[in-house]
């Protein structure tokens, strides 16, 4: 069970990470600058096993994987959104931070709010209520498994991938 | 069968695939830039395995460059370990990323190429499947020369009608961001065609894939034609792709008669407006370059707008010429001197300001009009800086009149 960060819609990369502060790949530095402007308390106050919870178009704009990087650094288990930019969620799951499309949760959801999130089904659980988000393909399901694309193809190779329908 | 990117994907793998398949592909080539290749390396070498074909990647100092800060300096400097330890000889820094994928032939007709930056989309002009992708698919790439994608769904863009200046592809562009907005294209391709498109030279076209992933393209394609082909050599032993019975997922009519200068105003990229609806807006900064809008064409029309012209003493004006083969060319033609002459700052190819870390960073309350692709609060330094995307054209009369200007009016 973690604390909602409630975000708008088209929250984007330069949101996320601003360009000025990615010019590091060390997760800690990444995690410090997260939201700096967007949520300038977020990051000191984030703790592990909170969740995102964001509109419209999350992650749009640059591919800079800085952001979900720096996400997933400061304990994020889940980012639930309406939807998500194209390259951000393939970014997010190649890393292994969940991200569940469920429009109905964002609704319901207020900043603050309990949330947990079964990121295997993709249901989202808040104030005693339910909500079925959209689970994860089985593409991302066996990514997050082998607990990232590194680890999948290192261990498997695309035999992993072409062999099963996903 | 199918849309071109099914074409050209099938193509490929010697095997007809259709959209929602996913695929397991080769890549002919992979790059990555300044600010993304250190985590793509980071990536490929947890994967613990020998580049896969050091002829198939391309790094390029482009976001950062020269070096502003130390920081990205020891970014330059890892990069340079990592192509000097595995041999990577296709390393420049003579401009944009994007650009040098065209000019230097790493992008071809027919070909699959990804790009550790989101504007990959661009070189779908040429008739290839381009897209971009985070660091570590990057990382994969370098390891195994491959990748995985779904096929996308097509929207196909048919766009009618005469195009004159001062109106170019970043009005038509700017005015379909405006339609369908900023996930209006999420995860599909979008196929430019129609008349109109047809007599795009190559520079026009690569400006309409480059937005298309400002629509939440996947990729942004150009059929293959005799404009193409003088620009680029398809990718050897493939047929060059066509569009053949295709399926589209959506199809939009973009006629042009009475389609005005476009203009995307704060805070994203698909708040599209008419230029009545901003005119005489005071403007503190003028940036005129990026991959969308850096080509010779550009210079082109801005230094003929700027000739026997100042810029106004209250706008100070950046031009970056997207590559050196386009700075050399501009400058043989006489175009640099002009924009110098006029009160312009011309800064060395490369990104520029367009990512708020060099070359004219903006102040909190600054008004900043951009010939880039990305207005997003932040971009260019202050998160209370507003930002204004226009054509070179637009951009080149606001800087003279220092506000928002038609440039239809002083022609
Ligand atoms: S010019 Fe701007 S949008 Fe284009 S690659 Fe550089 S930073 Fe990205």
């Amino acid at each position: 069970m973690g604390r909602a960060w409630l975000l708008g819609d088209g929250i984007s990369t330069d949101a996320i990470m601003p360009g000025r502060f990615n010019l590091t790949t060390d997760p800690d530095a990444l995690a410090r600058a997260c939201l700096c402007e967007a949520r300038p308390e977020f990051a000191e106050n984030v703790r592990p096993g909170d969740v995102i919870v964001a509109g419209r178009n999350f992650g749009c704009g640059s591919s800079r994987e800085h952001a979900p990087v720096s996400i997933r650094a400061n304990g994020v288990v889940a980012v639930v959104a309406v939807g998500f930019a194209r390259i951000f969620a393939r970014n997010a799951v190649n890393i292994g931070l969940p991200v569940i499309r469920c429009g109905e949760a964002v609704a319901a959801i207020a900043d603050g709010d309990e949330v947990e999130v079964d990121t295997r089904t993709g249901t989202v659980t808040s104030g005693g209520r339910t909500f079925a988000g959209e689970p994860p393909s089985a593409l991302a399901m066996r990514i997050a498994e082998a607990g990232g694309l590194v680890e999948l193809v290192r261990g498997a190779g695309w035999a992993a991938l072409e062999e099963a329908p996903v | 069968m199918g849309t071109l990117v099914e074409e050209i994907i099938s193509n490929r793998l010697g095997r007809q695939v259709v959209a929602g398949d996913t695929v397991v592909a080769p890549v002919d080539c992979a790059f990555a830039h300044d600010v993304t290749a250190p985590l793509a390396i980071e990536a490929f070498e947890r994967m613990g395995t020998p580049l896969h074909d050091p002829g198939r990647v391309v790094l390029v100092f482009d976001h950062v460059m020269p070096a502003a800060t130390v920081a990205a300096a020891e970014l330059h400097v890892r990069i340079r370990r990592f192509a000097a330890d595995h041999a990577v000889r296709n390393l420049f820094a003579e401009g944009i990323c994007h650009i040098i994928m065209v000019e230097r032939g790493y992008a071809r007709p027919g070909g699959i190429v990804v790009g550790a930056d989101s504007h990959s989309t661009t070189y779908g002009a040429l008739g290839c499947f381009s897209t971009g992708m985070g660091s570590t698919d990057v990382g994969v790439i370098l390891a195994t020369g491959r990748t995985w994608f779904r096929v996308p769904e097509t929207l196909r863009v048919e766009v009618t009608g005469e195009l004159a200046a001062p109106l170019t592809a970043k009005d038509v562009a700017l005015h379909v961001l405006g339609r369908i907005g900023g996930d209006g294209a999420d995860y599909m391709a979008v196929e430019w065609g129609g008349e109109t498109v047809e007599r795009m030279s190559l520079d026009q076209r690569l400006t309409l894939a480059n937005l298309s992933a400002d629509m939440g393209g996947k990729a942004g394609l150009c059929e293959v034609d005799d404009t193409t082909l003088a620009g680029s050599s398809p990718v050897e032993g493939v047929p060059i792709p066509h569009p053949r019975s295709p399926h589209y997922a959506d199809v939009l009519h973009v006629d042009l008669s009475s389609l005005q200068p476009q203009v995307a105003m704060p805070p994203a990229a698909d708040n599209v407006h008419d230029i009545g609806d901003v005119e005489g807006t005071p403007i503190d900064e003028v940036y005129i370059g990026s991959c969308t809008n850096g080509r010779l064409e550009d210079m082109e029309v801005v230094a003929g707008y700027l000739a026997g012209r100042t810029v106004h003493p209250n706008t100070r004006t950046v031009v970056v010429p997207a590559s050196r083969r386009i700075y050399t060319e501009a400058l043989r033609r006489g175009w640099i001197e002009t924009i110098i002459e006029a009160g312009a700052l011309v800064m060395n190819p490369g990104c520029g300001p367009c990512l708020g870390r060099q070359h004219g960073v903006v102040a909190a309350g600054e008004r900043v009009v951009s010939t880039s692709n990305r207005n997003y609060p932040g971009r260019m330094g202050s998160p209370d800086a507003e930002i204004y995307l226009t054509s070179p054209a637009v951009a080149a009369a606001t800087a003279v009149a220092g506000r928002i200007t038609d440039p239809r009016r002083h022609n």
